[in-house]
């Protein structure tokens, strides 16, 4: 008798977590369609009144008067990515190389944790840094040395900071790639009577080329999405920005610097919203690609 | 064409050096300009005491309001991230293992997920605070992050399950387990080295993040003594008190900052004595 | 034993705190196929690593001794390593084409090694493909990446891409082990026609092939060399206990 009443009670507990389980997992795989529901519901509101295009488009924006153009934050995003991104690729991938195929231990050992650190360390504290470290340098040095009077806050403190935030992020992916790459094939090119750099340039960036790519993808998708650090350094005017060292206003940092007013003021939240809709599609995208550039290139290897 | 080759591969070691050696020195050099900045204004008094009046003008009183805040929130959050994600993670592993490619997917969709930038979290956030009507306050921030945290734990979670071997599934079915049995009595204890690592991950998240808490957990003085009251964090703190016109304000942000730093530096720490015990037979790099 | 093409001596291997190789003195002989038997994990493989210093490529990995090549010492030696590699084609234990065509495949190491004009190359290319008997399954689609090849095909690719370089010596690592019978019986005979041009080295685990191939035998056990000689007095006539025992399968 207690003997079926324990396989009852394991049983019945098998079931119970089974369905705590599955609704767990059912939540979790339709977050992307909650949050992407959740964002257009509010944001629609704008997007009925005005149309796509013309707000992405429109160069004037003035929530008093009810003109939302996203045009000079969206450009504001794209300036601060790339430049983020021409900063840290080369670096990372010289890096990479070295610690996949050259490096010795002693200095693998130091460089792990330090990438483990950089990567855990909270965007503020990166904006921190920034103020105390980068904008001075761009403002005070590099202004005067150009012979431009710049105040530092600018697109190009926003690009630093975030070229060393995805730094360790892009890093990691490729390390991966690079070490995902079989060493027979580094032994063949090498016994063909290539040397060790010939074999990397020829064939081991060839090969790990859809996962390079995938990785620069991933880290400009973190970059567009970042918000605090950029948002502390970048100068924030809403303006066109036309150079490096003209301040800019990015996408993350108009939400983030708004959210105050953003009930005061009729379809402000709408604009708001619609931003974030538009940053979730924008890196959402490039994430897919991205993911499905490794996805398919790990198929073939 | 010799000569020329050794001194192209010279060239590029020189410079490979040069970018690896540029990354140690850029964290030393935020490590040391946050440390050389903020530490002299840190007192005992001011992880001790909650902000007084005139504390925002540069009087006295501390940040113990933003540290509780930090802790109350990244626990809170951790912990039902952990109650949601902990089954995903084990379904995935066990329950689903005949269906690799579904498996794969909910991979590619957690993957997405960790993609998306925290400030779409914090605005989701603030869209489902007022669809269910709460107003800012712990638990709307302790949910955001929640969602925002999930991914990175299921992940986690998944990469320490992935490394157990599949006999393991195979023999402890044979001997009559239920799957829910397997499920924490085997594999969750199997890798509970690498659970760990994943709720530190996801709790040092949590608690350095800013954009996803901006708009739903409000920012207050006081230490909340209940979920429905606003709360501050330690991220939030600095990024205020560093748009301060006020020079005395803006030192605290940095004290502040080492504090924060420390919190991280401990978890990272803790990570990587727990995940190095656990990693001794895979080889890194 | 005639002309030896390889010699080595009192060679160890430590890997890490581990000492893979122990002692290792052997001849290998001039354009004869010399087999390494052994069981698995014996050091075979790390023996013929040694021999065109792939060993460099693990930091961890130290060697001491000498091993001869035409009577000009490797390891402890001054020269360009990629020459010494290039006296030396390597096949792996499953085929690891390059990330290019096929016709880039061959012609890498033409490239690499020298310029050359566009037909010459075409030329070179074609040869090696004709001497694996490559030639006519590929000359239609020398643009198609490698890996579309077969198994069996992107071996013997691996194989043309090896003479391409005018080597010496061909090492081969357990050539066959990935393959289907017919094609290892395709690269078995291969290389009992080049045997007359160069000096071949085979890894295996497998007696019958080496029964099959060998001139002459290294049996390796537990890092060491247990017994070598020309194959008919090896297979026939072992001189020691353990060679006997494995001669009859009684461990593998």
């Amino acid at each position: 008798m207690s003997g079926f009443r324990i396989k009852l009670s394991r049983s019945l507990r098998n079931k119970v977590h089974g369905s705590w389980m599955t609704v767990c997992l059912v939540f979790v795989i339709s977050m992307p369609v909650i949050i992407a529901g959740g964002l257009y519901w509010k944001s629609s509101v704008l997007l009925h009144d005005h149309g796509v295009f013309s707000l992405i488009f429109s160069k004037e924006w003035k929530p008093l008067s009810g003109q939302f153009g996203f045009y000079p934050f969206i450009i504001s995003s794209i300036w601060v990515t790339m430049t983020a991104l021409i900063l840290a690729a080369p670096i990372c991938l010289l890096t990479a190389i070295h610690l996949t195929q050259y490096a010795k231990r002693w200095v693998l050992k130091i460089m792990h944790p330090v990438i483990d650190i950089l990567a855990g360390i909270p965007s503020v504290i990166y904006g921190v840094w920034g103020i105390l470290v980068v904008v001075p340098f761009i403002g005070n040095h590099l202004g005067t040395w150009l012979g431009k009077s710049v105040s530092g806050y600018s697109i190009l403190a926003g690009g630093i900071v975030l070229a060393i935030m995805v730094i360790p992020f892009v890093l990691n992916i490729l390390i991966d790639v690079f070490n995902n790459i079989p060493t027979e094939l580094s032994e063949a090119s090498l016994s063909l009577g290539a040397t060790r750099w010939q074999t990397i340039k020829f064939v081991l960036v060839k090969k790990g080329l859809p996962g390079i790519v995938a990785a620069f993808g991933l880290g400009m998708s973190r970059a567009f999405g970042e918000t605090i650090a950029v948002l502390m350094v970048v100068g924030n005017v809403s303006r066109i920005p036309s150079g490096l060292f003209q301040p800019g206003y990015p996408l993350p940092a108009l939400i983030a610097n708004n959210y105050g007013e953003m009930l005061s003021i009729p379809l402000y939240d709408s604009a708001l919203m619609l931003s974030a809709l538009i940053l979730f599609v924008v890196v959402l995208g490039f994430n897919f690609v991205s993911r499905y550039i490794i996805a398919a290139c790990d198929k073939r290897c | 064409m010799k000569k020329f080759l050794k001194a192209e591969e010279i060239f590029f070691r020189v410079l490979m050096f040069l970018s690896t050696t540029l990354i140690g020195t850029v964290l030393f050099l935020i490590v040391f300009s946050v440390i050389k900045n903020g530490l002299p204004y840190l007192s005992w008094e001011m992880i001790s005491e909650v902000p007084s009046g005139g504390y925002y003008f540069g009087k006295e009183g501390g940040i113990l309001n933003a540290i509780v805040g930090t802790v109350y929130l990244s626990l809170g959050s951790t912990l039902l991230a952990f109650f949601v994600g902990l089954p995903v993670a084990l379904m995935m592993n066990v329950h689903l293992v005949r269906y690799q490619r579904f498996v794969n997917g909910i991979r590619l969709i957690l993957d997405l997920l960790w993609g998306i930038p925290s400030i779409v979290y914090g605005a989701f956030g603030f869209t489902l605070m007022v669809y269910l009507g709460i107003r800012a306050s712990l638990l709307a921030g302790i949910i955001t992050v929640t969602i925002f945290i999930i991914p990175i734990m299921i992940r986690a979670m998944d990469e320490a399950l992935k490394t157990a071997p599949r006999g393991l599934l195979e023999a402890a079915l044979s001997l009559g387990s239920t799957r829910s049995e397997i499920s924490y009595r085997v594999f969750f204890k199997q890798c509970i080295p690498g659970m760990v690592t994943a709720i530190l991950l996801s709790f040092g998240r949590a608690a350095g993040d800013v954009a996803s808490v901006l708009f739903t957990a409000g920012f207050t003085d006081a230490i909340p003594t209940s979920i429905n009251q606003p709360a501050a964090t330690l991220p939030l703190a600095i990024f205020f008190q560093l748009s301060s016109p006020i020079s005395e304000v803006r030192h605290r942000a940095y004290a502040a900052a080492v504090v924060l730093f420390g919190i991280i530096l401990v978890i990272s720490l803790l990570t990587r004595i727990i995940s190095g015990k656990y990693k001794k037979n895979r080889i890194n790099f | 034993m005639d002309h030896t093409k390889i010699n080595i001596s009192k060679l160890n291997l430590y890997y890490g705190r581990q000492q893979i190789l122990k002692d290792i003195n052997a001849g290998i002989p001039e354009k004869k196929i010399t087999v390494i038997l052994g069981p698995s994990g014996c050091g075979k493989t790390s023996l013929l690593r040694c021999m065109n210093r792939l060993t460099d490529l693990h930091p961890q990995a130290r060697l001491t001794g000498n091993i001869l090549i035409n009577g000009k010492d490797i390891l402890n030696t001054t020269d360009d390593i990629t020459s010494i590699r290039k006296m030396m084609g390597l096949l792996a234990q499953r085929p690891y084409p390059l990330p290019m065509n096929i016709y880039n495949n061959i012609a890498y190491g033409l490239r690499i090694s020298g310029r050359m004009n566009k037909r010459m190359l075409n030329k070179r290319v074609e040869h090696y493909l004709r001497q694996v008997s490559l030639w006519d399954e590929v000359k239609d689609r020398l643009r198609d990446p490698a890996v579309a090849l077969s198994i069996g095909q992107q071996q013997r690719l691996c194989l043309a891409r090896g003479l391409a370089v005018d080597p010496q010596i061909i090492l081969a690592d357990e050539p066959t082990s990935a393959l289907d019978p017919l094609s290892s019986q395709a690269i078995e005979e291969k290389f009992n026609e080049l045997k007359e041009n160069y000096s071949i080295v085979i890894v295996t685990h497998i007696l019958r092939q080496a029964r099959r191939l060998a001139d002459h035998v290294i049996f390796m056990y537990m890092g060491e060399v247990i017994e070598q000689g020309p194959a008919d007095a090896f297979f026939e006539n072992p001189k020691l206990e353990k060679t006997k025992l494995y001669l009859r399968g009684m461990f593998y």
